[in-house]
């Protein structure tokens, strides 16, 4: 137990890029190889730095995608168009070239299998990138914590892990929620994440679930205050908020 | 445009400087009192250095120097107690 | 000392003409936004723009008052300690020795305070003779409220972080009081081409 949250020394170090899985037109999973690898939660993250051959660097966040008790470590990048790290990432970095980062980071937004359930996943975008790692878990650990993921994307074509979603096995229930534009046959939700799409696809607040929120800060806001609006207490709520980034100087 | 992310973009810079996981841990904002979880400060990460305000009255609760190493946190008004117990 | 990483540049571009680009520094052609804090809303009917502290009177202007004061275009390079560059902006403004023109003051430094709580010092000999200006249109458009509009504080011979956004005031001291980033341990002056970042540079 508590494997990766263990205090002490955080320092770079390298990983070798042993594959890469195009998973949307915009977004791709790096599998790396660390020899140095701790092991990690379900739900963090790492940090990776690149450096330029005049020495100026840059510094950014991902998920990890990969679940811990996979043999490699496993980033789903989403290529964010202004950005400086994540296009190098996506577009530029091959099989055999060297990452450096350092990890496994953060011990508030991670979900363990002895932590329990229900489990309800909340994804906005990449965001489903920490919620794939939990639920990677729990397939792997057979867990059978009762389930549930409502995932915002844009149109079905940005949906990450479609294929494996689908197949995410029992216990697990899926809601896809597109947003911009949809199939004819679309049988899912449409629109906006709103309050009502929440009182019908997730746990009510009487089954305390865990909660697990994770996406852009606007959708990250609005779903939490929804959530709390619908009478989950603040403290069984996580959140994870993230960019779009990358568009200043750092 | 970018907006603010939260505290858990900090973590790996907390760590390194800290030597602890800090982003389950509490503290007290010392402008408004408020008690919050370290990841859930709010995080403006396009600035010189990322700088990390609380969520309730919107001070600036610490920096982060990135250009040293490791990371330098500069606190102006966060008291953190203990982390809790991985 | 990391290794590079095969194929990483950064945003950065080659410079026509080098002899422009402090050292450390990279050319940019979009304008990157840096925040250390919200945008603030800003109401143009009760903004205001003070010079007050160790004057013989404060004197304040109106949003429409301050449009009306004599107004100069400006072009020029500026530089952000976060390691851009960008040739060439355009500007239009009040020139800093126009304002400080409205008031007697021994005090040899000032404090640049904005909306959101943003502060900034600057000595009285970096904003005058032509090199300090308080801006409200850039390259033609009114300033966008991400840039500082509606009107921003323009040093350009200094990091950009003294020429702080959503201006409302200098405030004129005896003494140099560290403004926001300088409290936090970035160098108080702030030159570009002697690579005044941090403290201690």
């Amino acid at each position: 137990m508590a494997r990766a949250a263990l205090p002490g020394r955080l320092t770079w170090q390298f990983a070798r890029v042993v594959e890469t899985i195009a998973e949307t037109p915009t977004a791709k999973t790096l599998v790396l190889e660390v020899p140095e690898w701790p092991g990690h939660d379900a739900g963090q993250h790492v940090d990776i730095r690149l450096t330029a051959p005049d020495g100026y660097q840059a510094q950014r966040s991902y998920s990890i995608a990969s679940a811990p008790e996979h043999s490699h470590l496993e980033l789903t990048i989403e290529t964010i168009d202004d950005g400086e790290v994540s296009p190098y990432l996506t577009e530029e970095l091959r099989v055999d070239d060297e990452l450096e980062l350092r990890g496994p980071i953060g011990g508030y937004f991670v979900w363990r299998e002895e932590l329990g359930g229900p489990l309800q996943l909340v994804a906005g975008g990449s965001g489903i990138v920490p919620l794939r790692s939990m639920l990677a878990h729990r397939a792997a650990v057979s867990s059978e914590i009762p389930t549930r993921l409502l995932y915002s994307a844009r149109t079905l074509e940005d949906v990450i892990y479609r294929d494996e979603l689908a197949r995410a096995g029992e216990g697990v229930t899926l809601d896809l929620a597109l947003t911009r534009a949809w199939p004819p046959d679309w049988a899912g939700l449409t629109g906006r994440v709103d309050q009502d799409t929440i009182a019908r696809v997730t746990f009510a607040a009487g089954e305390r679930p865990w909660v697990y929120v994770c996406g852009p800060t606007g959708f990250v806001e609005h779903v939490s205050a929804s959530m709390v609006a619908a009478g989950h207490p603040a403290d069984r709520i996580k959140t994870e908020r993230f960019g779009p980034s990358g568009t200043g100087g750092s | 445009m970018s907006d603010p992310v939260d505290g858990n973009a900090l973590a790996g810079d907390l760590r390194a400087s800290l030597h602890a996981e800090m982003t389950a841990a509490t503290g007290r904002c010392g402008h408004c009192g408020a008690l919050s979880l370290v990841g859930e400060l709010v995080v403006y990460l396009d600035a010189p250095s990322p700088v990390a305000r609380c969520r309730h009255c919107g001070s600036v609760v610490f920096v982060v120097h990135r250009f040293r190493e490791p990371p330098q946190i500069v606190w102006s008004g966060f008291a953190v107690g203990e982390p809790p117990a991985a | 000392m990391s290794p590079i990483s095969r194929g990483f540049t950064g945003r950065r571009r080659d410079a026509p003409d080098p002899s422009r680009i402090p050292p450390g520094q990279y050319l940019t052609r979009d304008f990157p936004v840096l925040s250390a804090g919200p945008t603030p809303r800003v109401d143009l009917s009760t903004w205001t723009f003070t010079i007050d502290g160790e004057v013989d009177e404060a004197v304040s202007w109106s949003w429409e008052q301050f449009l009306d004061l004599p107004a100069e275009e400006v072009t020029r390079d500026i530089h952000c300690v976060t390691k851009w560059s960008k040739l060439d902006t355009r500007w239009t403004g009040v020139s800093v020795d126009r304002l400080l023109g409205s008031v007697r003051s021994e005090a040899e430094y000032l404090t640049a305070w904005s909306d959101g709580g943003y502060t900034t010092n600057l000595s009285r000999e970096d904003v005058a003779d032509g090199r300090a200006w308080i801006v409200y249109r850039f390259d033609g458009e009114q300033l966008a409220p991400e840039h500082g509009g509606p009107a921003r504080l323009l040093v350009p011979h200094l990091y950009f972080w003294k020429s702080a956004k959503w201006v409302r005031g200098l405030r004129l001291t005896a003494d140099d009081e560290p403004g926001f980033w300088e409290g936090y341990g970035y160098h108080n002056h702030g030159d570009p081409w002697l690579e005044q970042r941090y403290q201690g540079d």
